[in-house]
């Protein structure tokens, strides 16, 4: 069974298939999802190919429907899920059906909204001819003056004028709607293209109108303009055209105007119920086709799939087949038949498809089987490089050493507990979390990712129990190993006081789990302590996953069967990390076995106890610089060994010589191999050729040529220059680089410390009933620093550089991730990403 | 010096059981390669964690220096009481 361990063995395989039966059997494939097909007409244009027209159609339908689906959406009708399953491929004849379906649909609800509009445009025009009328009528009724309003008007108008006096003259006048924003600039036109002699009236409609082209609500006011003489008539005429203003017929008698009005009022109620019908019927259409639609939907990209990956097939002579070249996953070639199979049968044809395999020197694609757990680690992987065919995927220990190096910086109890809690309840409540389909990229990247979230919250509660801190305090579960033994009068004189490991005041036994609680009190020299720990355990996790990074390597050479490599690359790797580095880890236990207080010599001035005592210990980093410098320090100390252990010097001396000699090693083996081989050949091919011609058939067999051993030596040499100087200055800066595990759980935990110090705390010491509500303020804000930057913010950059470490420290030693993804042809995918581009 | 044998029989053996005893019990499947691989891993790293705790601790160097207040708090609540 496949396994995470490696990427999948692919074969390379060609596919025939009937003409009839080729389209089931696509159908059937992607299904599936087991299969990448190659383009084979790559040169071929888009609009030149095959099923051009089928996948143009398609296109078509896509488009009516999804006209359909945003006049669903207008009218606010929930489009129903599709119920269980997916609806399958619908035969090639069904699309016909469906076309007719959808093309009714879409000419029907055209119609339909046609219609509406029409109505609605008519209906407008009733309303604004409704509020003319009632609108005027005021403007009429206000100069009471005579029963021929139009005589009063004149009066008015004339008035202001005495000397110049006109006789009986008609005053014309012309009703109409315009957009109440464009009354000023309307006003202003008329004055000044009519120099005065136009008066203009004008009112409000309070109700918004509905626009019948865009179906938005605009606000729109009613005028009346009186004028003189058919010249003014015609201008006035022009300049309410140009401001498109609607104008409607007013009869001048009042009783022709009631008249009117009652006809307009019958005329709208007639129109309304009208409207209401055809609005049921479009109702009624788009509620049948809210119920099909995502069905619809899933058919029409399925075929419009199918034709697109037809495309890529080629034509066999005949005609009567097609032929495909697809990767396809070896172990999944007897489900890929008999799908096939069932194509086939499905389409009825009596000619069973052709899988057969090909040889190819290409590569094949990378492809993983993951689940919802492990996938998220993949991603991890695949966002560095996607590995090379069948190379060790690290995707499988990063599922731990992810969250340990992380936790290793995040090391607190309290706020892993918090991430723990969140990734659970995300893990807990993901199919409906799932299924609520949330568009927030940020909660997108969270629920992605958390898995990784819940073990790493996991994680950081282990590593904050191993650090005693929850939220910087610490617990003492069992007892700590240091007690006081100071009298009452040396505590009472002396501000600070160091307890004394060479004494009584330490058990000689330590805190069994976790670091001591006593160290959290001890705010004077906790650092030094801690600092002296946490680079110690940085620098001996660092070690350790290299090595496994190079063992892992090792696994690749055995694989691949590169034997060389095992000798000239492995080997020197391994040796020079273990002699040097290793080494320097072993020093540390040694440090932390042999020096330290003798029970029962306490305070003893014996050669033997001072030797071993804490006074004598030597500092590994200066032990380090010093082996690797062959240097011998002056020993300042006369009463200690200047060696941890006899023969320290000749041993350091020993390892330092043969790493250094791993480095030649490294560097020109592997070329110096290349090149024997490749003279071998050369030889042989020689041979060969000479062998051919004097056998007289010189065209007919050429030596097998491997393109990929007759590259350059030069580039060799550079590559393999290169990939040395990387790992001998690699070996140098990643174990230092891992001393950010130390950096930055120091941080962590300081920051945490200032946090409680300075919010928490001084709310705990406050006192009285107002100490009470001064907390409850304290503590929300000591919490919200805690989420947001201790968790949030401390864990975002410690996922980062745990990120690094794997990418650059881990992966470097092993990991080519020079590959390309498998992308199978499978419906859900490509239903996903359409449904995904919709939204 | 300064080792006790309980603790560590007690978490060698704890992880030992997670890390060596438990993948040979992973449930069959397709899925069983990588429960080992994160049981063990799981339980090499917890051990190595724990182990570089304990043993930094084993022969302190240095210890705490503390305030006059905080010892005395200490011989109240941790017992051994002031001479």
């Amino acid at each position: 069974m496949g396994s995470l361990f490696r990427s999948e063995e692919m074969t390379l395989c060609q596919l025939f298939l009937q003409s009839e039966a080729a389209y089931a059997c696509v159908s059937e494939l992607g299904e599936l999802g087991l299969v990448q097909f190659r383009d084979l007409n790559p040169d071929v244009n888009a609009f030149q190919r095959k099923f051009v027209n089928e996948v143009r159609r398609c296109d078509e339908m896509e488009r009516k429907l999804r006209y359909l689906e945003k006049e669903i959406r207008r009218d606010g009708i929930p489009m129903l899920e599709i119920p269980g399953e997916c609806p399958e491929a619908p035969q090639p004849r069904e699309m016909i059906d469906l076309e007719a379906t959808f093309e009714k649909l879409e000419n029907e609800l055209r119609e339909v909204n046609q219609n509406a509009e029409a109505l609605k445009r008519n209906y407008l025009e009733l309303t604004e001819l409704k509020h003319i009328l009632r609108k005027t009528q005021v403007f009429f009724d206000e100069h009471e003056g005579g029963a021929n309003t139009t005589e009063s008007m004149t009066r008015a108008l004339i008035s202001d004028d005495p000397n110049r006096h006109i006789g009986h003259v008609q005053l014309g006048f012309v009703a109409g709607v315009i957009l109440r924003e464009r009354i000023p600039a309307f006003e202003r036109m008329l004055w000044r293209a009519c120099r005065g002699n136009v008066f203009l009236r004008q009112a409000e409609i309070d109700t918004p109108l509905e626009d019948p082209s865009s179906s938005d609500q605009v606000y729109k006011s009613v005028f009346i303009i009186f004028f003189q003489g058919d010249q003014l008539k015609t201008r006035v005429k022009k300049i309410c055209e140009g401001f498109r203003a609607t104008l409607y017929p007013c009869p001048e008698a009042p009783a022709d105007r009631r008249e009117m009005a009652m006809g307009v009022m019958t005329r709208i109620e007639d129109l309304n119920t009208v409207l209401g019908q055809t609005q049921d019927h479009r109702h009624r259409v788009l509620v049948a086709a809210a119920k099909n639609i995502k069905n619809w939907f899933v058919k029409v990209r399925k075929i419009k799939a199918i034709y697109h990956t037809l495309n890529l097939f080629n034509l066999d002579v005949t005609q009567k087949c097609l032929i495909a070249e697809c990767w396809v996953p070896a172990l999944d070639l007897e489900t890929i038949q008999l799908a096939l199979r069932r194509g086939t049968e499905r389409s009825g044809s009596s000619v069973p498809p052709i899988l057969n395999r090909m040889e190819t020197l290409e590569d094949p694609p990378t492809y993983n089987r993951n689940n919802k757990f492990t996938s998220a680690f993949q991603n991890l992987i695949y966002a560095y490089g996607v590995a090379t065919y069948r190379e060790v995927n690290p995707a499988p220990y990063t599922i731990i050493t992810f969250p340990f190096l992380f936790a290793v910086m995040f090391g607190d109890l309290g706020h892993g507990a918090l991430m723990a809690a969140f990734g659970f309840w995300m893990c807990y409540k993901e199919k409906p979390l799932q299924a609520k389909k949330i568009d927030s990229e940020i909660w997108n990247i969270f629920f992605g990712g958390r898995y990784i979230i819940l073990l790493m919250g996991l994680f950081s509660m282990y590593t904050g129990i191993i650090y005693n801190d929850i939220f910087s305090k610490s617990l003492n579960i069992f007892g700590s190993a240091w007690r006081t033994n100071y009298n009452e009068s040396t505590l009472q004189s002396n501000k600070l006081l160091q307890l004394n490991p060479d004494s009584n005041d330490y058990m000689q036994t330590p805190y069994p789990f976790g670091i001591d609680p006593v160290w959290q009190l001890a705010e004077a020299n906790k650092i030094i302590f801690m600092n002296a720990y946490k680079m110690k355990i940085s620098i001996i996790i660092g070690v350790f996953h290299m090595l496994f990074g190079v063992c892992l390597s090792l696994w690749n050479h055995i694989y691949f069967k590169r034997r060389i490599s095992i000798y000239v690359e492995f080997i020197p790797q391994i040796m020079f990390l273990t002699l040097l580095f290793f080494y320097m880890v072993l020093l540390m236990f040694i440090k932390w076995t042999s020096y330290g207080p003798t029970p029962g010599h306490f305070g003893s001035d014996e050669p033997e106890i001072v030797k071993t005592s804490a006074y004598c210990a030597p500092s590994i980093l200066i032990t380090f610089i010093n082996m690797m410098l062959f240097k011998h320090d002056e020993n300042t100390r006369p009463v200690c060994d200047p060696v941890m252990y006899a023969g320290q010097m000749g041993i350091q001396k020993f390892f330092v010589i043969v790493a250094l000699m791993c480095v030649p090693v490294m560097l020109f083996g592997k070329p110096y191999f290349i090149m024997k081989e490749q003279k071998e050949r050369a030889r042989q091919g020689h041979q060969a050729v000479e062998g051919a011609a004097e056998n007289g058939t010189a065209g007919g067999a050429a030596p097998p040529a491997a393109q990929h051993h007759d590259e350059d030596i030069t580039e060799v040499f550079i590559h393999q220059g290169i990939h040395t100087i990387e790992y001998v200055l690699g070996g140098v800066s990643h174990a230092a680089s891992y001393l950010r595990l130390w950096a930055l759980s120091l941080a962590h935990a300081q920051l945490a410390e200032v946090a409680w110090n300075m919010l928490l705390r001084k709310g705990l010491m406050s006192t009285d009933f107002q100490g009470g509500i001064f907390l409850y303020v304290v503590f929300a804000g000591w919490a919200a620093i805690s989420v947001s930057i201790l968790v949030l913010m401390e864990g975002l950059s410690a996922f980062l550089h745990t990120l690094r470490l794997h990418w650059v420290e881990f992966q470097s030693k092993f990991y080519a991730g020079e590959g390309y993804l498998f992308q199978p042809f499978s419906f859900e995918v490509i239903l996903d990403s359409a449904g995904q581009s919709e939204e | 010096m300064g080792a006790s044998f309980v603790p560590i029989t007690v978490f060698t053996v704890l992880w030992g059981i997670v890390g060596i005893v438990c993948p040979f019990f992973a449930p069959k499947g397709p899925n069983r390669g990588i429960i080992q691989v994160v049981l063990m891993l799981t339980a090499a790293t917890c051990w190595l964690f724990w182990l570089c705790a304990y043993m930094a601790q084993m022969n302190p160097l240095i210890g705490p220096r503390l305030d006059n207040e905080t010892l005395i708090w200490m011989s109240r609540t941790w017992g051994n009481k002031i001479a």
